[in-house]
């Protein structure tokens, strides 16, 4: 089951793949402007580099979190998943799955990339990358209980953005924190840690919390 | 056996309506009848777990709804106004994932079949954003033949069916009482269905 909704969400974003699209390049400018505005300083480029990234990875991930449910609420399809007899927190994991595979992995993937035009060292970008990669699945299950929430609300684009940035923040300190902590020569061991276990917990509580408001919205 | 008492429904500070009572028999059909903006909706909703009844309990054997959970939805089908059918996906996409939600997982073969037989043989490929109106609810309704539910809970099934469908739908509602299944619905049209016990719940 849990299989049949992933394999759903990825189908769909195949078919429409300009959403996905539209996502990467969000990415991919909002890194690409730094450069551009702050000029060729090298040092501090290379100072801003992770907090930059990572805070354009955030606004990426949230920009589509207002489609994880709301085009299966508009036709009538999320009714159907909250009467069925699977667990409703394990359909929400699969979707939140499905939605990190589909904005999250493109991010990590084209992240080492961005980093060559802040001029990060080697072991800087593979830090990076690796923080992206413990960091973005906790970016889709942290948004999925605000998309849950602000389901079928006017305005609800941007009170998901209220509602999820403020969580998205241990998130920003440490998967930054560990490509500055790595290039200090400190070693990213101990935010590697904490990342994964924002991702532990959040695996465990974001679909249960996140069933729960499904259920409250569509009362 | 499913039953309600003393169902109560408000929205907002309106009160829909309230003591609704009833009880549904194996074999049993119940048409619920009323205006627009009666409730029906709203009852159908709290009837298949959706919503909550202001006042008043739904039990299904015996044993509220809410606790039953799992338990509860795989016995039980519901279709709303909104189909659930899916605009980038084919008729024969969407009926197996939508079936699969309900927890009936069926094969290519299986799905081709039922979409077959509810008359849209050689259009399971066409993604149903270019079906009409009536073909969707086609693929919406094909899941009662693969669903395997014993409770049906739909809600006005036969809006944009041509005559062909409606009679299609009335054999199949029953074939289903025939076999012991039990149904509720709400429609607006002339629909005559024979069942062991037919009620009508009638909203003011």
């Amino acid at each position: 089951m849990f299989l049949w909704i992933i394999q759903r969400d990825l189908l769909l974003a195949m078919r429409r793949r300009s959403d996905v699209l539209t996502t990467l390049f969000f990415f991919i400018i909002v890194v690409s402007l730094f450069p551009l505005g702050v000029g060729p300083e090298m040092s501090m480029l290379r100072t801003m580099a992770p907090g930059v990234v990572w805070v354009a990875a955030l606004l990426a991930s949230m920009l589509s979190l207002g489609r994880m449910f709301a085009s299966d609420h508009l036709d009538g399809t999320l009714e159907q998943m909250l009467l069925s007899p699977q667990s409703l927190p394990m359909l929400v994991l699969g979707k939140a799955l499905a939605h990190w595979l589909v904005t999250g992995v493109p991010l990590v993937l084209m992240a080492p990339v961005l980093g060559i035009q802040f001029d990060l060292p080697g072991d800087a970008l593979g830090v990076l990358t690796a923080s992206l990669l413990l960091g973005t699945p906790v970016l889709s299950l942290i948004g999925a209980i605000g998309a849950a929430l602000t389901l079928g609300l006017r305005g609800g684009g941007v009170l998901v953005s209220l509602l999820v940035l403020p969580l998205y923040i241990p998130v920003l300190i440490f998967g930054a924190g560990a490509v500055e902590a790595s290039a200090a020569g400190l070693g990213a061991g101990a935010h590697m840690s904490l990342l994964g276990a924002f991702l532990l917990a959040s695996l465990v509580l974001a679909p249960w919390t996140a069933a729960v408001s499904l259920r409250i919205s569509m009362e | 056996m499913l039953q309600g008492s003393d169902l109560e429904c408000v929205r907002g500070d309106r009160r829909l309506f309230r003591d609704v009572n009833f009880s549904l028999e194996a074999g049993g059909l119940m048409q619920v009848q009323g205006p627009n903006g009666s409730g029906k909706t709203s009852l159908l909703r709290m009837l298949c777990g959706l919503a909550i009844p202001a006042h008043g309990r739904i039990l299904w054997g015996g044993a509220e709804i809410r606790s039953l959970g799992g338990d509860y939805y795989g016995a039980m089908t519901y279709l709303g106004h909104l189909g659930g059918v899916k605009d980038d996906l084919t008729a024969i996409e969407n009926l197996r994932i939508s079936s699969a939600l309900g927890g009936v997982e069926i094969d290519e073969h299986k799905a081709h079949e039922a979409l077959q037989h509810m008359g849209l043989g050689g259009r399971e490929l066409l993604p149903a954003k270019v079906l009409s109106q009536g073909q969707r609810r086609r693929v919406t309704l094909a899941r009662l033949l693969v669903c395997g539910t014993i409770l049906w809970i739909l809600d006005e099934p036969l809006t944009a069916l041509d005559t062909a469908a409606v009679k299609l739908m009335q054999g199949l509602m029953e074939r289903h009482l025939e076999h012991g299944g039990m149904i509720v619905m709400t429609t607006h049209q002339e629909i005559e269905i024979t069942a062991a016990a037919t009620q009508r719940l009638q909203l003011a």
